[in-house]
């Protein structure tokens, strides 16, 4: 289904070695995971080859973001031992918070690397939709694990981090929407991180098959402060013919956790995948959101907010290749930029050859609150056909003091201003998540981080 | 009754002085229109007294009921009953009218002590319905996407919610159809009374044709140059601003400037 385009690699790039970094786990620590979570047998050879490709391959080379520093491989523990939930009355309040009341019957919650909730309604069952934790989808359906599991959308050999993921996934969950189904209310995951020693290791793979429609929404909600240990994520969503699906997410990660996030769509003839990301990360965190429209006719819109608070370094990078015809793609990214944070938003629309009368539009704003803050919008425009149109705009600025004027000529004290001004930045966003609780989970994560 | 009181105002912009010297009295309960060509001083006067960043007041003082109005951060100067229906109001995304103006309206109440939202939502839309305004615009984002005609509207809508003791309108009529002149004038009208102070600023006296103010002043080269009642404002209709400049010996009349 996809095809890649041969990355472009700077003069030099080629020659440069790599630091060779010892790995926290064996084969043989691998392979006896594998046996622990029951999953199927097939995963621990899966998992022992991914590890070793981890050994020999490079870094991923986040443009503009050095991470030769960081901390990607080391981590305290790679799975621990957490409670399950007998009911969604059991979750702590910060979790429950992003449940819209008893109406959410389409639910998997992940307690640290422990599958603890799992919900789907006899009505979806009965149309064979799909949501579960990614273990027993190894199991009861492997087939189309085998299919989809990082072959066609972000492959395991792609660099060191996906290779590692592949080989150390210690969640996730699973989402199959067959044929024709269109499902009205949306599924929810959430993965709640209130350990500091666990490292989350998840992969998530939504299929909506033809002519399907769904709603996924994701929340990571880190409920301490701070945090040891690796968040390397991978989500994978294929889109198949004229199926439509909207991925919501609100990431809310602790610091002191490295944060490596891979979110990736593919989508078939007149396909349409829809993403709203809210980044809330406290973590040191490269976000990499790429979607790739394969079928003619298909089209993807990709926004994202982010807030940088403290001295977090981050790396955005949203990019719609464009293979099919009459292709259609979206990107907006708001960032506000807080303290001495730093924050790269890498925006790329590329045009393969041959996908005739392809249209790529791309909007990058940051929004600087401090002197010391750092933030780089870059817009990239890769176009390999005649016939596209393309547009960008990128800006970084500080808060306009006309608006600030106008605010506070009618009384409105500056901090409220500045607060106003500042939601009303990321309103473009926040207002596209399709769960009302998470909207004002994310509003409320925004509140707290730019005060 | 509360006082407005100007006196001796200098102010710079970008090193360049603008005003040379503004003084006025205003009272509640008083209408004061301030009428010049372009490029003499009007808009900066009523951005000055304000807090506008640009401006900078070199000397003189403005005073609310012998408050010093100039030490004041900006939305304290709103709270001590100012308000400014600027020319070119700015457009702020993702922030509603509705909140916007909610905001402003709670800033002047004390924490716990908020205006009920079903007050809010009663007053909002008796005002918009006041002022023919769409239902969609107290959801709309502040300013963004409106014609001139609405920002001005909008402008007395906040006004009107906000009722402050001193208004000052810097060219609210610029760029209104007459119709839309006529509803922004009832607007102020309505305001007009005891506890309401207002300086109109316009270069039309058509304006004034349906504000019948109590006292007209001319601004030229940055100073309040001459003062009357209405039949000043008939008489510049009438007759244009050369008589003032011959009897006075200006030759230009602008500080060299658009301001």
């Amino acid at each position: 289904m996809t095809r890649r385009l041969d990355k472009k690699h700077k003069k030099g790039d080629d020659f440069k070695m790599t630091v060779e970094t010892t790995l926290a786990l064996t084969e043989q620590d691998v392979r006896s995971y594998s046996a622990n979570v029951e999953e199927a047998a097939w995963m621990a050879d899966f998992r022992a080859n991914a590890l070793a490709k981890a050994e020999v391959l490079a870094m991923p080379k986040p443009d503009k973001t050095k991470i030769t520093n960081w901390n990607f491989t080391q981590f305290p523990s790679h799975t621990v031992e957490s409670s399950i939930f007998a009911t969604l009355e059991e979750l702590p309040s910060e979790a429950k918070a992003l449940i819209d009341g008893e109406q959410q019957q389409n639910i998997y919650v992940q307690h640290n690397n422990t599958p603890a909730f799992t919900s789907l309604s006899e009505d979806l069952k009965s149309q064979g939709v799909i949501l579960t934790d990614i273990f027993t989808a190894t199991r009861e359906h492997s087939d189309l694990m085998q299919k989809y599991l990082m072959t066609d959308g972000v492959k395991v050999d792609e660099h060191k981090l996906t290779a590692l993921h592949a080989a150390l996934i210690n969640g996730g969950a699973f989402v199959y929407v067959p044929k024709n189904v269109v499902i009205e209310d949306p599924l929810q995951v959430l993965f709640i991180h209130d350990n500091e020693k666990a490292s989350l290791f998840n992969h998530v793979l939504v299929v909506a098959e033809a002519n399907s429609s769904v709603t996924y929404v994701e929340n990571y909600l880190s409920t301490m402060e701070h945090a040891e240990g690796q968040a390397n994520i991978v989500s994978e969503v294929f889109a198949m013919d004229n199926a439509k699906v909207v991925y919501g997410a609100v990431d809310v990660l602790a610091e002191g956790l490295t944060t490596y996030v891979n979110r990736r769509g593919i989508t078939g003839r007149d396909a349409r995948i829809e993403w709203a990301l809210g980044l809330m990360n406290d973590s040191n965190t490269i976000s990499e959101n790429i979607t790739h429209l394969v079928g003619n006719g298909s089209s993807s819109d990709m926004k994202s907010v982010v807030v940088g608070r403290g001295s977090q370094k981050q790396n955005f990078t949203s990019e719609i290749v464009h293979w099919g015809l009459d292709t259609d793609a979206f990107i907006l990214k708001h960032g506000v930029m807080k303290e001495s944070s730093t924050a790269i938003f890498n925006g790329i629309g590329r045009i393969a050859k041959g996908a005739t009368r392809a249209n790529a539009v791309q909007e990058s704003r940051m929004l600087m609150l401090s002197e010391r803050g750092r933030g780089d919008a870059n817009p990239i425009l890769l176009i390999d056909e005649d016939d596209v149109t393309a547009g960008h705009a990128a800006s970084v600025g500080r808060v306009d003091p006309l608006q600030m004027f106008y605010l506070m000529s009618r009384g409105i004290s500056k901090e409220e201003a500045e607060r106003l001004i500042i939601h009303g930045f990321l309103a473009p966003v926040v207002s596209k998540l399709p769960i009302e609780g998470v909207r004002k989970q994310l509003t409320e994560v925004i509140e707290r981080k730019v005060r | 009754m509360a006082t407005l009181e100007i006196k001796d105002l200098h102010v710079e912009i970008d090193g360049k002085e603008i005003l040379k010297g503004v003084t006025l009295t205003i009272n509640t309960n008083e209408i004061h229109a301030i009428m010049g060509p372009n490029g003499t001083g009007k808009s900066t006067l009523a951005s000055a007294i304000m807090g506008h960043p640009k401006y900078e007041v070199t000397s003189g003082s403005v005073t609310i009921d012998g408050e010093d109005v100039l030490e004041m951060e900006v939305d304290e100067r709103a709270k001590a009953g100012l308000f400014l229906a600027m020319q070119y109001p700015s457009e702020i995304t993702g922030v509603t009218n509705a909140d916007f103006l909610r905001s402003g309206i709670n800033a002047r109440r004390e924490e716990g002590d908020e205006i009920s939202l079903m007050k809010f939502i009663r007053e909002l839309d008796s005002k918009m319905e006041f002022l023919e305004m769409d239902e969609d615009m107290a959801t709309r984002y502040l300013n963004e996407g409106f014609s001139g005609g609405e920002k001005k509207r909008n402008e007395i809508l906040q006004l009107m919610m906000l009722k402050p003791k001193f208004a000052i309108l810097d060219e609210i009529d610029s760029g209104l159809d007459i119709d839309a002149l006529k509803v922004v004038s009832n607007g102020i009208n309505e305001m007009r009374g005891e506890g309401f102070g207002c300086l109109i600023i316009t270069h039309y006296q058509r304006l004034l044709n349906y504000i019948e103010p109590d006292h007209v002043h001319v601004m030229m080269q940055g100073k309040v140059v001459k003062s009357g009642g209405p039949e000043l404002a008939a008489k510049l209709e009438s007759q244009g601003y050369d008589w003032i400049k011959e009897e006075l010996g200006i030759d230009d009349e602008t500080v060299g400037q658009e301001a």
